[in-house]
């Protein structure tokens, strides 16, 4: 591993974060939702969606992963005051291992058929966030890598050059994954250049590898 | 700490380095033909596709670590690149970058039978070519649809600065294949003719295939003309995941950003140019907000079609080469622009001093992004 220099005295913080995954929607660690039925995704999905009391129709047009990162997104950002940052210093880097193939292999199927240009539009992992800026007003920097499993060394280095050399004040940063055997995962953080939370910190590898793995 | 360019490659129907696809695109020759292939589409179409047999020639003796179009590209390009360089590709202060939108996407089959190709995966296709050349760090994978070359090489040149690496070996591809024709096909933003980037009469994009490989480095390489990676940024639209926004905004916020504390005009800019109505449109929006208007700017999609992935990268180093000998590319396929704002999009290739450039790409999803390139000499 390439030692890791911080070339500002930025302190950030972690002010949230959101998992979901087939057993449960947790946010900052505690219990917000039990699938104690066991729903498959699409159900467990709009389970949440009504919980929440999301009205935003577009996002039963979106694919699988789509909707996994949006909710995510939506429970994350719910009381966050949107007005406190320009849209241009929000931020969004995100990551997962499987890209699109959930959805290409659906793309796929269509080929020979009907090509479903409401399908390939999903064949490409940035498009969650997309969906995501989009909902949010998110404006600044985006990018979205490709990775064996949730580098989180790699991530906290990346958002510390964010915050050190670019506008970014504010990201959205994390996992979301809806893999080729519809196994899924989405851990999203709000990540602040400025630590004004109680939460202090907590931006540290070891930190989110424990909230990563709870 | 300035991030320089050591090292280049490109592989594209006009050619397998830097230089000869300089050459035909200076003499006006473009590389898209059509084609009559039902591997990768019913009916004839128009695209830039690279010259295979010659590849496998090229590639002859290799035990490939991944010998599908894709991994032979990759492969090709990052040697060919390498053969140029002082960089040692197996030093711990060096990363291995890949850009790709869809990868090996054309092993794809039916339902139930990839879960186990690990050769879908992208970070596998990274991983091969890494370990190919016994670099110890993992590789870094950067997959934003149409933005993803010219963003790999703004990560690159970041974690260079930050000290995170001394070298990047960055490598961007994609290849034409049925799942990507159709697609394109399916949302009617394939031209049957070559596309017209800011033409009045543009009705579409023309696919291209390709590879591009650049070692950045903060070693300021041995020769008299030296290209920085100056600064670079990327931003959304938060407007709509495959429309371009009606008022520019992602790519004049990245424009904005890479370009903050910039005094002097760029010399020229090197477009996105898909020749889709709404794109261009939206780029000339963009950079007028920007004030750029009045730069010359031009797009290569007329030469090699978009090459997605490796589209950043392979544009960003043919702009690079363009700085290096004092001359901007004509708009291939240009004849009458028509573009909600008027640009200066030269219809022959301009041959004047240019100390800077700026690259810029826009994609699905609503991401921008924005590099500005300076030679030293």
């Amino acid at each position: 591993m390439p030692p890791h220099y911080f070339a500002s005295m930025n302190n950030p913080v972690i002010r949230k974060y959101v998992s979901v995954d087939k057993r449960s929607v947790k946010v900052n660690g505690t219990d917000l939702l039990l699938n104690e039925q066991g729903a498959d995704f699409g159900e467990f999905m709009k389970q949440i969606y009504h919980a929440c009391s999301i009205s935003y129709l577009k996002f039963f047009k979106m694919d699988p992963q789509s909707k996994l990162g949006f909710v995510a997104a939506k429970i994350l950002l719910q009381d966050d005051d949107r007005d406190r940052f320009e849209p241009e210093e929000k931020a969004i880097v995100l990551a997962n291992s499987a890209s699109s193939l959930n959805t290409d292999e659906k793309y796929f199927e269509s080929i020979n058929d009907i090509p479903s240009p409401a399908v390939f539009v999903y064949t490409l992992p940035n498009i969650v966030a997309g969906e995501i800026c989009i909902h949010h007003n998110l404006k600044g920097e985006n990018t979205f890598f490709i990775q064996e499993e949730f580098d989180i060394q790699f991530m906290v280095s990346y958002l510390n050059i964010l915050f050190s050399t670019t506008n970014t004040r504010k990201a959205i940063a994390g996992w979301v994954e809806v893999d080729l055997d519809d196994n899924y995962r989405a851990f999203l953080m709000d990540v602040e250049k400025e630590g004004s939370s109680e939460i202090q910190g907590n931006f540290t590898v070891d930190f989110i590898h424990q909230i990563f793995k709870l | 700490m300035p991030v320089y360019l050591e090292s280049e490659n490109i592989i594209t129907s006009l050619g397998f380095s830097v230089e000869e696809n300089l050459k035909a695109m200076g003499e006006g020759i473009s590389g898209i033909r059509m084609c009559n292939n039902p591997a990768l589409s019913d009916q004839p179409f128009p695209v830039s596709l690279v010259d295979k047999n010659r590849l496998d020639a090229a590639l002859s003796g290799f035990s490939l670590p991944d010998d599908s179009t894709f991994g032979k590209l990759v492969f090709l390009s990052v040697r060919e690149a390498l053969k140029g360089s002082s960089v040692d590709p197996s030093d711990p202060r060096t990363v291995f970058i890949l850009s790709t939108t869809k990868g090996n996407i054309e092993l794809m089959r039916g339902k139930g039978s990839n879960a186990g190709n690990s050769r879908l995966l992208l970070w596998h296709s990274a991983e091969q070519i890494r370990r190919y050349y016994g670099n110890p760090n993992k590789a870094i994978v950067v997959s934003n649809a149409c933005i993803s070359g010219l963003l790999a090489m703004i990560a690159g040149q970041r974690l260079i600065k930050n000290g995170d690496y001394d070298h990047a070996v960055i490598v961007g591809a994609d290849v034409v294949s049925k799942f990507i024709v159709s697609g394109f096909q399916s949302f009617l933003s394939l031209s049957t003719n070559p596309c017209k980037p800011f033409d009045r009469d543009r009705d579409g994009l023309t696919l291209g295939e390709g590879a591009g490989t650049v070692v950045l480095s903060n070693r300021r390489p041995d020769r008299k003309t030296v290209i920085e990676l100056v600064s670079g940024a990327s931003a959304n639209d938060a407007n709509h995941i495959s429309g371009p926004s009606r008022t520019g905004e992602g790519l004049f916020i990245a424009l904005k950003q890479a370009l903050k504390g910039i005094v002097e005009d760029p010399g020229f800019i090197s477009a996105h140019g898909t020749a889709t109505p709404f794109n261009d449109d939206m780029e000339s929006i963009a950079l007028t907000r920007a004030g750029l208007a009045h730069i010359p700017a031009n797009s290569l999609k007329g030469f090699i079609g978009h090459t997605l992935g490796a589209a950043g990268i392979i544009e960003s180093l043919i702009g690079a080469g363009c700085l290096s000998e004092n001359m901007m590319l004509k708009n291939m396929g240009l004849q009458h622009q028509g573009l909600v704002n008027a640009l200066n999009t030269p219809i022959e290739n301009l041959k004047q001093p240019f100390l800077t450039f700026v690259k810029t790409a826009s994609g699905f999803g609503g991401c921008n992004a924005a590099a500005l390139f300076r030679k030293h000499e």
